[in-house]
Parts: structure tokens; sequence; C-alpha cells
């Protein structure tokens, strides 16, 4: 076993793959961060709301005024630069970093596919992903291999692997496959499209898609590692991205995971991509490299395996923490996040937050647009952990305005997936005195109803 | 592996497709946004314009002909004029968008309670400018019911606006009143009508989205926050305003003015027409094309009946709601939380089975 895993790791595959994936990699983001610039979203999100919902435990990243924008040129830089792969791995540091602290200042934009970003970000630091096709090579000739170890590649194809064949598992529950929710919902919504519209109410389509999209996640990945099946399987990866795009508003996601599932490609077929890259009169030497890669500092590099595989352990482990909490993941969302459950919901609120002076009984009735944006107002109204943190600043922004140890309640209303809405937080609760944990959160009514499945 | 793969695909179409069958015998439609669009300008927004158009027309001339030469058949007069209008304004309030928010329709003729001090001082100077926003609380109908009901006898009355500068101010208030309702009615029935019909999308400033959600805070916001909660000292740690009612001058019509808003958004939710009974595309029909179906009743039935016990609950109270607030509070309370949970069920089930969006932002299902 010690040796097959030795044999493992002491096995190389093209560096093509590994500088394919990199460039590849920074340009989607280049786009993604561009496009998120273009729409405003930098001062929407960031600078212009007054409060922000941010993760438990990291309450200390906060935008930086003005200054935000100065944490998202530095991301747009990181990106150029793991593109043309120059300084890559203090680059892939910077990057991460400053995505990460963007995606942590507020939990409101919170997406799957951002965290993807930080989980693959992550991995990327520690793989030598500068050391072919780039300038670092260029530059030191001597750190340019042509052959990189397997593993290199293929953690990035297991990583691809655990979102969709997580997604998919997601998926086997009541709500997707019995009750074709919430695409029943989506689907009907998109009934005035030109020619496929009229299709868009009918149950059979819901619940082919349903179907489809669940088989698709669970399955995808077996159809892109088989060499024979491989084209039939990256087909299907276009089409259902470009259809989710179509028909969701999921932003550079389909693409982003179009142009990932590439990775699974052979090193060869990379290898052609860079070739024609090259044709940009760059130096031959990029490419006509047949070196083993040699790690400059030994140590660091086992120390690279050790980390990524103590994190990789983590990822398989961690979507599953849900089984940890009492009642229905999708009403109390306790380890939701983080857990690639993606397009499984369709849930709205409503919440009309009291405030009582503890000594006077004085109570004021919380006009939320005061301090939340729509967005922000939209995604606190059916999320536990917002709602606490929500509780908690009107908590400390009327004790400001002179109120007695303010009591924080709240008229809470959540409707799930086609249910009729019905009361979330027990409106008895003083929401004050409930300290974010990771403990269940035993203020949350019962769902009263069951969603079978994983 | 393969032969699994190519099972489970197959297994997933059968299923797929035959569990659909037991779903088809609801007739799933879907809701045809233009026709929406069509029914609600057509035959209920530019109606209600045009009504209150016409009714605040009839206030400024009641007013002109009263202060020319003032009696009490004349101050009879503008006391049925306003009145009437009022009602029909409450037919009108939900449309906040358009001209009507530029011009500040919904600010300028219904900010109660109202600035008698403010008035006072106006009247005085004899020179104000009622396009102010520091002056909305100065005008509109809660300012002259306080000029016409709010001077004691009758007799009283006729002498207190026998005054040149309260008469100009009677007359000057209504034809502001005039002159928004015209302009907007104006608006609508030219250039804007078909706009708003071809804004037929489903962004978030879709005319459907933006009509719907004016409709939603009309409700919320207009009638259950200022007509009953602010009144029962529900936002006041239960000190009760009895002067926060609408025509608080006037003081038994309140009840009347707020069974009116009501009736507004029964009628718009039904798609009725404002000028007969009857019925076109509209919210309640959308959610029945969806199939929007909620433990087994159908959620435009749940919406429905909510809106008969609220009109129940509402009728249940004194006609002056001044009175109400004095007497009874409790009534106020139990309204007000009737109306609540229906401004839940439009707020978050009609708008979820509608997929309506509510801002432009990347979403994965939450």
């Amino acid at each position: 076993m010690i040796l097959r895993i030795k044999t493992y790791l002491n096995s190389y595959t093209n560096a093509a793959s590994l500088a394919f994936y990199r460039i590849a990699f920074g340009f989607m983001m280049l786009l993604g961060l561009i496009r998120f610039a273009a729409n405003g979203w930098i001062d929407k999100f960031y600078i212009q709301p007054s409060f922000h919902f941010t993760y438990y435990g990291f309450s200390w990243i906060k935008p930086i005024g003005i200054y935000t924008y100065g944490i998202f040129i530095l991301c747009f830089l990181s990106c150029i630069f793991i593109m043309i792969g120059y300084k890559y791995r203090a680059s892939a540091i910077v990057f991460f970093l400053s995505f990460t602290y963007i995606e942590l200042m507020d939990k409101t934009t919170y997406l799957n596919h951002y965290y993807f970003i930080t989980v693959i970000s992550f991995i990327m630091i520690f793989l030598p992903a500068g050391n072919y096709f780039s300038v670092d090579s260029y530059r030191n000739p001597q750190q340019a291999f042509g052959k990189t170890p397997r593993w290199t590649v293929d953690i990035l194809k297991l990583m691809l692997a655990i979102v969709y064949f997580y997604a998919g598992l997601a998926k086997l529950n009541s709500d997707w496959l019995v009750n074709a929710m919430p695409l029943k919902i989506w689907l009907t919504g998109h009934s005035n499209l030109p020619f496929v519209g009229p299709l868009m109410l009918k149950s059979w389509l819901h619940y082919t898609f349903s179907w489809f999209g669940a088989a698709y996640d669970l399955f995808i990945v077996l159809l892109l590692i088989n060499r024979r099946t491989r084209i039939v399987g990256f087909i299907l990866v276009v089409v259902f991205h470009l259809l989710t795009s179509l028909l969701f508003p999921i932003g550079m996601f389909p693409y982003i995971m179009i142009v990932s599932s590439l990775i699974f490609f052979s090193g060869s077929f990379h290898q052609k991509c860079l070739t024609g890259i090259k044709l940009l009169h760059l130096p031959i030497l990029l490419v006509d490299n047949t070196k083993n890669y040699i790690p400059q500092n030994r140590s660091l590099y086992k120390g690279s395996i050790v980390v990524l595989s103590i994190f990789m352990f983590i990822q398989l482990v961690f979507p599953f923490r849900y089984l940890c909490y009492p009642g229905e993941l999708f009403w109390t969302e306790e380890g939701f996040r983080f857990s690639w459950r993606v397009m499984l919901m369709e849930k709205a609120g409503y919440a009309q937050f009291i405030v009582t002076d503890a000594k006077s009984g004085k109570k004021i009735y919380v006009n939320n647009e005061d301090f939340l944006t729509v967005f922000q107002e939209k995604q606190m109204s059916f999320q536990p952990d917002f709602i606490l943190e929500y509780a908690h600043f009107l908590h400390d922004h009327y004790q400001k305005e002179g109120l007695n140890d303010p009591e924080v309640r709240v008229q809470n209303y959540v409707a799930l997936n086609g249910r009729l809405s019905r009361p979330y937080v027990d409106p008895t609760i003083n929401l004050a005195e409930k300290k974010e944990s990771f403990e269940s959160k035993d203020w949350i009514l019962p769902f009263e109803d069951t969603i079978w499945g994983l | 592996m393969k032969k699994i793969v190519i099972a489970f695909f197959l297994i997933a179409s059968v299923i797929g497709c035959s569990s659909s069958d037991n779903n088809e015998t609801n007739s799933n439609q879907g809701y045809d946004r233009t026709a929406m669009l069509t029914n609600w300008a057509d035959n209920i927004i530019i109606p209600a314009f045009e009504n209150y158009s016409t009714k605040v027309n009839t206030l400024s001339q009641a007013a002109t002909a009263f202060t020319t030469a003032p009696d009490d058949t004349k101050l009879a007069a503008v006391r049925t004029a306003w009145l009437e209008a009022y009602t029909a304004y409450q037919y009108v309030a939900m449309y906040d968008f358009g001209k009507a928010e530029e011009l500040y329709l919904k600010q300028s003729a219904n900010t109660y309670p109202t600035d008698v001090t403010g008035i006072q001082t106006n009247i005085t100077s004899g020179s104000y400018n009622l396009n102010l926003q520091a002056q909305f609380t100065r005008q509109g109908f809660p300012a002259v019911d306080y000029l016409i009901n709010g001077q004691g006898t009758d007799a009283e009355t006729i002498t207190y606006l026998s005054n040149a500068n309260a008469a100009a101010y009677l007359n000057a208030v209504a034809n502001q009143l005039k002159t928004i309702a015209t302009t907007v009615t104006t608006d609508w029935k030219g250039d804007y009508r078909s706009q708003y019909v071809q804004n037929n999308g489903t962004s978030v400033t879709s005319a459907v989205n933006k009509t719907t959600n004016n409709f939603i805070k009309n409700l919320e916001k207009d009638i259950r926050t200022a007509k009953l909660g602010i009144p029962a000292g529900l936002f006041s740690n239960g000190t009760t305003y009895a002067n926060k009612v609408e025509a608080y001058y006037k003081n038994d019509v309140s009840k009347a003015l707020l069974n009116a808003g009501i009736q507004a958004e029964i009628d718009f939710f039904n798609g009725k027409a404002f000028n007969n009974t009857a019925t076109g595309a509209s919210l309640k029909n959308a959610l029945d094309g969806v199939n929007a179906v909620r433990g087994g009743t159908k959620l435009s039935d749940v919406i429905t009946n909510q809106f008969a016990t609220v009109v129940t609950t509402n009728n249940m109270l004194n006609n002056s709601l001044s009175v109400q607030v004095t007497n009874d509070n409790a009534k106020m309370l139990t309204a007000y939380s009737t109306l609540q949970q229906n401004v839940i069920y439009l707020k978050v089930d009609m708008m979820q089975a509608l997929n309506m969006t509510i801002d432009y932002v990347d979403g994965d299902g939450d």
C-alpha cells in the first residue's frame, strides 16, 4: 500500500495540463472580476450597505470603505500574474487571500461557486503550476519542467469530482425527485421565453430536468474520466451549463465549470492548446521541455502533500456535518453552506423585528430598509444566522439610541419549496440573549413536514 | 460502470415522464405578462386615475364656487366633493410609479396628520410653494379636511374661510391636487401607457414587478402601518394616536377610507375593471396559471379568503378609527394582524410562486 502510494507520488504527467489550468483559471477569474466591477457590485454590495453580515469567527473581516477597491485591484493583478505565470506562488497566495477576504466581507453574497474558487485557489498555492509555459520558467530555465507529478493534476480532478458528486447526492431528496421542486417554480417563471416558453410550464419538463440534473451531477465525472466517453461527457457539460446559464441567474459559474472540466482531457490535448497560444510568437523553450519536476525545497514539497491530503480529507467530510444537527437541513440551514448544495431551494421569508426597552416596555417596530439593502433583507429573512446577527446589531443600535437593555424579537415567516409560509423563529425568544455558535439553534420552530433523502 | 450510468439515465427518464402524468391533470397555463399589463393599464389604472382626476377637479370647482360666495349649500358641496375625491384617491394610491412617483402624488395628497401650525403660518403669510417636500404635511386631503371640517360649526367654518388668505389657501391646495392628478392622468393616457405595457419582461424594473411591488407596499406601508398600526400605537409602545387617522376632522369616515383602500387592493388582485364588474388577466389568474397550490388549497384562494377575513374584521371597527383606538384598541390590533397575515401571503408566498425578482444579483438557489 505504502509502496503504491510512493510510486503514485513519484509518477509524472505532462505539465501542460497544470499550465493550461493555471491560464484558464486566471483568465476566468479575470473575466469574473471585470463583470463584477462592471455591474457596479463592488459599490452596491460592499461600499453602500451600512451593515454587513459576517461569517461566524470572521466578523473582523469587513469592507474597508473606499480601499475595498484596492483589494479588488490586488485580486485583479494577481489573476494576470497567475495567467502569465509571473511570480506564481506569491500571486497564487495573493489571489487566495484577496479573493477569500472579499468573500468573507459579507455572507449575503455567498455562492457555492465563490467557495469553489476559494477552495481551488487554496489548492493551487501548493501546486507547481508556474514551472511550465510561464514567465517564471522562461526567466529561470532551471526551474522549468515539462513533467509534473501526477497528483498535482489529479487533485484538481478530485476536487471537481467532489463538487459534482456531492451536488448530485444533495439532489437525492423527495422535494427534488418527487415534487420537482424548486425547478417547478423556477422553470415556470420562464414561460415567457420565445419558442420554448410553453414547454416551461409542462410538468414532465420539470421532472425531466430534475432527474437529469441529479443524474448529470452524479455521473458526469465518470464520463469525463473515461477516455472513450470523454467527448460525450464534455458535450453534456457544455449543454448542461449553457442551459443553466440561460435559465438561472448564476453568473460566471457555468463558464467556470465548463472550462474547469477541460482538466479531464489528456496532457497532449492541453499541450496542443498551449501550442496554439504559442503561435503568438512566444519562445520555443516554453513548451519544449521534458524534465521531471524537481522541487526547489524538498521539505516544503513534502509539507504541501501533507497539507493537501488533510485538506482533501476535510473536503470529503465537511459537507456531511449537517448530520450533527437535528431538524430538517433545508429548514434550519445548519450545515447547508460549503457543501455543494446548489440550486436546491426556493426559500423566501418575512421578518418583522420588534425591539423592546427592558425597563419601560417601550416597543419599536423595526423598518429593515433603514439598515439593510433589498438584497440583504431578502437573504436575512429566511436564514437563522443572519437573523441572529441582525438581531444583535439591532440590540447594539437601539442601546446606543438610549433604550435600556433592548430585547429583540422577530415575527418571522418562511416559505420553502412551494409550501405555504409558516412561522420560522420563535417570536417569544429574545434573540439579543442568544449567542451564535456551532450548536443547533433551538429557537427555530419545527418544520412540521419531512423531506426524505440525503 | 457505464451500464449503471446508462441504466440510471433510463430510469430517470422513465420516472421523470411517468410521474409527470399524475400531475398533468392540473392545467398549467402560465400567465401572459402583456395581457396582464394591458388589463391593468386599460381597465384598472387609467380609469382609476381618470376618476380621481374628475373628482379632484370637482373638488377644486366646488372650492372656487364656495370661496367666491360662501354659504351652507356650497360648503356642503365642498365637503361631499372632498370625501368623494379622497375615496377616489384610495384607488390610485398603489400606483406610485411613473409620473405619480415623480410628482409625489401620494405624499402631497395624503400625508397625515396634517400640520395645523404650518397651515396657519401659510395662511397668515400668504406665500408658500406647495411643490416643496417640506410642504407635504400642509396640503392634500388632510389639509382640506382641517380647513372645511376642523373649524367648528358651519357658520364658524364659513366665517373662517371668508378670510381672503384662508380662502386662497383652500383653493391653492385643491388646485395642487387637481394639477398633479391631471398631469399624471394625461401622462398615463399618452406615451406612458404603451411604455408600460411594452415593459413586459421579468427584471426588477419590469412593469409587472414594479406594479406588484407597489401593490404589496401599499397594503403593507400605507394601509396596514399607516391606517391601522400607527393609530393603534403599535409603533409607539402602545400609546394610541386618535389624531393620526385619515380624515381626523371629519372623523367618522376613516373606516370607510380604510375599506376603500382594501377594496382597491382586492379589485387589483382579481383584475376587476374599475368601471364595471368584468375581470381580466390578474395576479390571481397568474397564481392559478402557475398552478400554485399550498397544502391542497389554491394559493389564490388562500389570499382571497384572507382578504375576506380582513374585510369582516375591518367591518367590526367603528366608523371612526379615532373612536376605535380610544374605546377598544384590541379590535384595531386584530384588524392589524389579520391584514399582516395577507401581507405575508402576498409578499412571501405569491412573490415566490410567481418567481418575481427583487434585485439583480447572482444566486445559486441560496
